[in-house]
């Protein structure tokens, strides 16, 4: 590894319904884009498929979507698909998801010497408009995100996330913990267009592995009927995350 | 009806986006439920195009046949890429519709139908006739559709011929095919042969900016199939140097046409 570099782990936590090669795009440009500012090594990559307890409409079960991603991923030297968030009981916060993969990444890296592993989390530019949704992220939270660990986020179609950095104070007081990766060229063969296409009968050959592509097939998975699933249902942050008298502060 | 798509283009390299655009041309032509689509032919340019940047057709035949391994019903072939000159598309497209029309009547006096089953067959299927060969569509993106308002890249006698087949359209973001349609006469003409699909999902990725990316040292992984990529990585295609190729150079059809004066 070259002498200096922060060894870093991208982590992107979302729903992969399914995992498609737009996905996967955004771990290859963000690594790029580590490496070129010279301060990193990007050593691994983490998907980690949201549990069912989320509750998004037209959410498949977990067991497929990580057989999806497992599958996807097979090819690849350096990401890698992990059941741990999905493995949970109920909905998990991204940063208890964080703070977990973190705890094994220093584990890991304990005995060697160099600069301590970083874990940053990857993400495309709507990821970032959540943070403006009531009741999707506990502020204190955002400030962890932001401060312990860091993101790095694509852009995604006319989605600048320039824009919602600077609208975000907290984002804004962590600005060199924040890298906006530019995805010049626009692809927008997103996980809900591949499942519009499925459900009507049509290709998605070239948009997502074959091997994932054969998975859908064989279990049938995307159809109107899954498309509804949810349907209706708050997704849990909301319900979680708002209560009347409230939990209050972060979860253990 | 049976329909054969070609598509005939550089393929430097290939990407995703090109086979998604056979991809969505079969889907939609067979909503219309007039035609079915039986293949899918990619013809790579020869080498004497001449446009800048264009490497080895052996190479970009390579890379495409890679990329169509796993499709069952896409193929590449290599007629128009081993002609030492360049070759007109209707020339392409006239070539091929020969093959098949070839292919079609050996079919018939195989005799491997009997009349009998012929008949049987035509009142079943009365949507499949047996004695014409597929039709060929030109499959295209936009760009190249408007390309034909071009001066002298396009004979207008080629044009009416390609049209007289049939095209099939992908649009690409920022284009208006159907305006371009309507602004040529010749087109016009046979609009009924011009099938526009619409892509909803904008996909921007083209094989110039995969070769900036390579250029760059920066990865295409996704972008094109994976094949592909290690081919293109094994065999250090796509430099500074090799974009800088046929840069002083006449492109071939508009040296051809500026040659011969208006026609």
């Amino acid at each position: 590894m070259a002498a200096g570099r922060i060894p870093l782990v991208l982590l992107a936590c979302g729903s992969f319904n399914p995992i498609t090669n737009q996905h996967m795009r955004l771990f290859e440009l963000a690594r790029d884009h580590m490496h070129s500012t010279g301060n990193y090594q990007v050593v691994k990559g983490i998907v980690s498929p949201v549990s069912d307890g989320y509750g998004k409409q037209g959410l498949v079960s977990a067991e497929h979507r990580n057989a999806m991603a497992k599958l996807a991923l097979q090819t690849s030297d350096w990401i890698t698909n992990d059941e741990w968030e999905s493995d949970q009981p109920d909905w998990t916060e991204t940063v208890i998801t964080m703070r977990h993969h973190h705890g094994r990444i220093l584990k890991q890296y304990q005995q060697s010497t160099g600069p301590s592993p970083q874990l940053k989390l990857l993400c495309g530019a709507d990821f970032l408009e959540g943070f403006r949704v009531p009741g999707m992220w506990r502020p204190e939270d955002l400030e962890e995100l932001a401060g312990a660990y860091g993101l790095v986020c694509v852009s995604r179609g006319g989605l600048q996330p320039e824009r919602a950095a600077h609208e975000s104070d907290t984002l804004w007081r962590h600005r060199r913990n924040v890298f906006l990766v530019r995805e010049w060229v626009r692809n927008e063969a997103s996980a809900t267009e591949v499942r519009r296409a499925l459900r009507r009968g049509l290709s998605a050959k070239y948009l997502l592995p074959d091997a994932v592509i054969d998975y859908i097939g064989r279990h049938a998975l995307y159809t109107d009927a899954s498309e509804s699933k949810n349907q209706g249902t708050p997704l849990r942050p909301l319900a979680k995350q708002y209560q009347p008298g409230g939990t209050g502060g972060s979860l253990g | 009806m049976e329909v054969v798509l070609i598509a005939c283009g550089s393929f430097n390299p290939i990407t995703n986006m090109h086979l998604r655009m056979f991809e969505l041309a079969r889907d939609h032509l067979q909503d219309t439920e007039k035609y079915r689509v039986v293949r899918g032919i990619i013809s790579p340019v020869g080498d004497g195009y001449r446009k800048k940047g264009l490497i080895e057709a052996r190479h970009r035949v390579e890379m495409a046949r890679l990329a169509t391994k796993t499709s069952d019903w896409i193929e590449v072939d290599t007629w128009e890429s081993l002609q030492p000159d360049w070759v007109e598309t209707a020339k392409v497209v006239r070539h091929h519709y020969e093959e098949l029309k070839a292919a079609q009547q050996d079919q018939g006096e195989d005799g491997t139908l009997s009349y009998g089953k012929k008949r049987r067959m035509e009142e079943e299927h009365p949507s499949i006739n047996e004695a014409q060969p597929p039709q060929l569509f030109l499959l295209c993106g936009a760009d190249v559709l408007e390309s034909f308002g071009v001066p002298n890249l396009w004979k207008p006698a080629d044009v009416e011929e390609l049209a007289g087949h049939g095209v099939v359209c992908i649009t690409r973001g920022g284009s208006d095919p159907e305006a371009f349609v309507h602004q040529s006469d010749a087109l016009w003409r046979h609009r009924r042969n011009i099938h526009l699909v619409r892509e909803w999902v904008t996909n921007e990725v083209s094989a110039t900016h995969v070769r900036r990316s390579l250029r760059r040292g920066r990865s295409v992984r996704y972008l094109l199939p994976d094949a592909v990529v290690t081919y293109v990585r094994e065999e250090r295609l796509y430099s500074a140097q090799s974009e800088q190729k046929n840069a002083h150079v006449v492109l071939a059809p508009l040296a051809r046409y500026a040659d011969a004066g208006p026609s």
